[in-house]
């Protein structure tokens, strides 16, 4: 078992790549992999509660990530930089993550063996 | 003139720049992901906060519902739904999009 980290720094909607991360997620997680998921920079806005996207004709793929503990994917990391500069606090994320220091998240990266960046 | 930005002002400088060259009493529309510099966690820093009092600036309705910021609009921008993107468009002679 490889230890496979995605590291998510793009808001959702605006571009592809937080579904197209989730969507690998998923596939990761059927082959049985150690995944975690890191959210960086505007890859926080990804978490935030209460998306209603019908109005820009766009699915709102926010719920999939509480049901990523069906799939045994649990470590959801969050940077508490990127998470406070853009007033955020865990309150206003829909899933438990865990917060961690720029220094805690840059030692979890390099313990991994794969790291993909979306 | 209406400028246009549909960035983030944390991923490019898009924003950075329509502000700097935007002239007193121009509009701003932000749409997509540059309605985030309109939230109450990211005016100040985006410059939006400042530059309330210079222009006229406006985010996007659904864009800000889609990413669960509607409750986080600051005050001194307007929200506009998707016909009040076509009236700025035709009460402006000039548009940019700041791409």
């Amino acid at each position: 078992m490889k230890k496979f980290m995605f590291v998510n720094r793009k808001a959702p909607y605006g571009t592809i790549y937080a579904l197209e991360s989730l969507e690998v997620v998923l596939i990761a997680a059927t082959f049985d992999q150690d995944v975690s998921l890191a959210f960086l920079d505007d890859g926080i806005y990804e978490l935030v509660k209460g998306q209603q996207s019908k109005n820009i004709g766009i699915k709102n793929f926010s719920p999939t990530y509480r049901a990523l503990e069906g799939y045994d994917v649990e470590k959801l990391y969050v940077e508490r930089e990127s998470m406070e500069s853009r007033g955020l606090t865990e309150a206003d994320l829909l899933v438990p993550v865990e917060v961690l220091s720029t220094a805690e998240m840059s030692e979890l990266m390099q313990q991994q063996d794969v790291v993909l960046s979306f | 003139m209406l400028h246009i930005v549909n960035k983030s002002h944390r991923q490019t400088a898009s924003l950075e720049s329509a502000l700097r060259l935007a002239r007193d009493g121009d509009a701003l529309l932000l749409i997509e992901d540059g309605v985030y510099a309109a939230t109450a966690g990211g005016a100040v820093m985006a410059g939006i906060a400042s530059a309330v009092d210079r222009l006229k600036i406006y985010a996007l309705q659904p864009d800000l519902e889609a990413r669960g910021m509607a409750g986080a609009l600051v005050a001194g921008v307007a929200a506009v739904d998707y016909a009040g993107f076509v009236d700025l468009v035709v009460e402006h002679p000039t548009s940019q999009s700041w791409l």
